[in-house]
């Protein structure tokens, strides 16, 4: 699936900068590797674990901690003889889908609260972009865990919870985008016209800011991958038996000098995703809005 | 200058009252409410529950609850702890010494490395070194830091056997060095999120500075190359950094957390954790809170040092 992320802008650009933004992209080596790598990873988490004998629960205490490479179990197995290559497939399909749905909501949430404050510049403006400012000021994890141990821990409550504290940033840099767009003549002959403002938001501004939205969403992918880890890893996202890149983790710590491997690769995989997110975004910003700000 | 001190201080106050608003509605959200401890009480009657309830101005609405929520927050009494009944804000300030070490050794760190990388990728711009610093940085930022925590657990505690694996200090070992062997591991560990953005900060400033035509003149004055770099670009490319240290400050929080418990390392975010896992909710909301107006009074800080750093900005 993401590897359409670079034809996603083409629906909002005549062909012709479409076609540069995709050269520029593909010109970012980093980019197209991850890429790459994404599709790869999601790939192997759809198709993988029905390729194994092995199931992601099936125990086999004759076989715990065996080294990977070192027996059937290619990357080898854990405290109850449980494949550790099939867990971490199955615990990618979990972080994945995390990883896509929580950048889902809050992108929508970033992008109508965005919308909606840069439009009405009154006080309606002004109280949400202070709200936004309010709420960036609690450090995430401590938000995230507080929010994760007052509800039952799911894979939708946990989606919720990590899209509920990743809406900020997307929701700064449409307001931003609206002022500075609403005064344009396109937004004000629209508006003479006659247009409703539901209209002119959804139909007139929001095309025309699609390109730093996509980059904000492709970096939260990124964003929500690493919260889930920190939140399973520390015990209040996911839970056992079901397993996730995060909660892999949750007890790899006592095996440290045993069985290392066990912290070693699921944490290994989460950079490896995390750091291809961050590539893709970073290359689509170059594609996409090429004298925009490359400060950080 | 006056009125923009007068009007920042203000927009924090504004901040703190919306950031304490939030932290109440959560307060309410947790299960039980206020009334949690002594739900578990044995003995506890419906009528003695309804009794603590009126006692603690539960039954009033919900304006007149936090009225008085925060007025009790502004006079300092946070409520007491579950777990030991102690003052909320004694606890926190007990914890608050060793989180504040650790932060503050690893922005140290961070700074020192984070300048000279990025004015090595800004002075070198488009070298290998400059390309590896950006990929290095990108692929730091995108480490779970408690997985890099026990890469270097299992690198320098369990296979070479140089560093402890955590703790503050060794039991009956007072010594400054064995304080220094346990505060290197975690140090690093927070330090490298911050390494990685204060270098692309630095690099993007350090740019913007040395195509200034003071810089210019100076290397036409015929200074030395290193007198230039130091004394007209490092001093104004230092400048911005001063917010982005404000910025990063709910980062390096969040970051000590996980560093912290990875490193079983006594501070705010051990003791948050050990907190929820005892479902000691006056402590954790504490915490959250404490945390929000640490975050608002560094950037507020942040914002007033840069004025009064930089003379080129004049506020009405």
């Amino acid at each position: 699936m993401s590897g359409t992320v670079a034809d996603i802008p083409a629906a909002s650009f005549p062909p012709a900068r479409s076609t540069r933004a995709a050269t520029r992209f593909l010109r970012h080596r980093l980019a197209v590797a991850g890429v790459v790598v994404v599709v790869l990873l999601i790939a192997a988490c759809a198709i993988g674990p029905m390729l194994s004998p092995y199931g992601p629960l099936t125990i086999d205490l004759r076989r715990r901690f065996q080294a990977p490479l070192a027996g059937p179990h290619w990357l080898g197995s854990d405290q109850l003889g449980r494949d550790l290559l099939v867990r971490l497939l199955m615990a990618g399909r979990i972080s994945l889908t995390v990883g896509f749905v929580a950048m889902g909501i809050s992108t929508a949430v970033g992008v109508l609260v965005g919308l909606l404050a840069g439009f009405y510049r009154g006080w309606i403006g002004t109280a949400l972009m202070r709200l936004v400012d309010a709420v960036l000021c609690f450090p995430s994890i401590f938000l995230l865990l507080t929010l994760a141990a007052l509800v039952s821990p799911s894979l939708a409550t946990i989606t919720l919870i990590i899209a509920l504290t990743a809406w900020m940033e997307v929701a700064r840099v449409v307001q931003g985008q609206v002022i500075a767009l609403r005064e344009r003549d396109f937004a004000v002959a629209a508006e003479a016209i006659g247009a409703s403002d539901g209209y002119i938001m959804l139909r007139e501004l929001l095309p025309n800011i699609m390109a730093p939205i996509i980059v904000a969403a492709t970096l939260n992918v990124a964003r929500a991958i690493l919260a889930e880890s920190y939140i399973s890893y520390l015990g209040y996202g996911i839970q056992p038996p079901t397993a996730s890149w995060g909660n892999m983790l949750n007890n790899a710590q006592e095996y440290l000098e045993s069985a290392p491997w066990l912290a070693l690769l699921p944490g290994a995989v989460i950079t490896l995703a995390v750091t291809s997110f961050n590539f893709i975004g970073d290359g689509l910003r170059d594609a996409l809005d090429p004298r925009g700000d490359r400060s950080a | 200058m006056t009125r923009f001190v007068l009007h920042r201080i203000g927009q924090s106050l504004l901040l703190l009252l919306l950031v304490s608003m939030i932290g109440f509605a959560l307060l309410h959200l947790a299960p039980g409410g206020p009334l949690a401890q002594f739900a578990l009480t044995p003995g506890m009657s419906q009528e003695a529950m309804q009794r603590i309830a009126h006692q603690m101005g539960l039954d009033q609405p919900l304006p007149a609850q936090y009225w008085q929520w925060l007025r009790r927050l502004l006079v300092g009494d946070w409520g007491r702890s579950y777990r030991d009944s102690q003052p909320v804000l004694w606890v926190i300030g007990s914890h608050l010494g060793a989180t504040l070490e650790l932060m503050a050794s690893s922005t140290l760190l961070a700074m020192i490395l984070g300048t000279g990388v990025g004015v090595l990728g800004a002075i070198r711009r488009y070298s290998l070194a400059d390309y590896a610093a950006m990929v290095g940085a990108m692929v730091a930022l995108s480490i779970p830091t408690f997985w890099f925590g026990l890469v270097m657990i299992y690198v320098f505690s369990v296979r070479l056997a140089w560093l402890p694996a955590g703790n503050i200090a060794t039991a009956g070992d007072g010594s400054l060095l064995d304080y220094a062997r346990h505060l290197i591991q975690p140090c690093v560990v927070l330090a490298l999120v911050t390494v990685a953005t204060w270098s692309r900060y630095m690099r993007a400033s350090m740019l913007e500075v040395i195509n200034q035509d003071y810089v210019r003149t100076a290397r036409a004055k015929g200074l030395r190359q290193l007198q230039v770099l130091v004394h007209h670009s490092l001093r104004n490319a230092l400048l911005p950094m001063i917010t982005v240290a404000g910025v990063q400050l709910p980062i390096l929080l969040s970051g000590a957390l996980v560093t912290e418990t990875v490193f079983t390392w006594p501070g705010m975010g051990r003791l948050f954790l050990d907190s929820l896992g005892y479902r000691d909710y006056p402590v954790v909301m504490g915490l959250l809170i404490f945390s929000a107006i640490l975050v608002l009074a560094g950037n507020l800080i942040a914002d007033l040092l840069y004025v009064v750093a930089d003379p080129r900005i004049r506020l009405t």
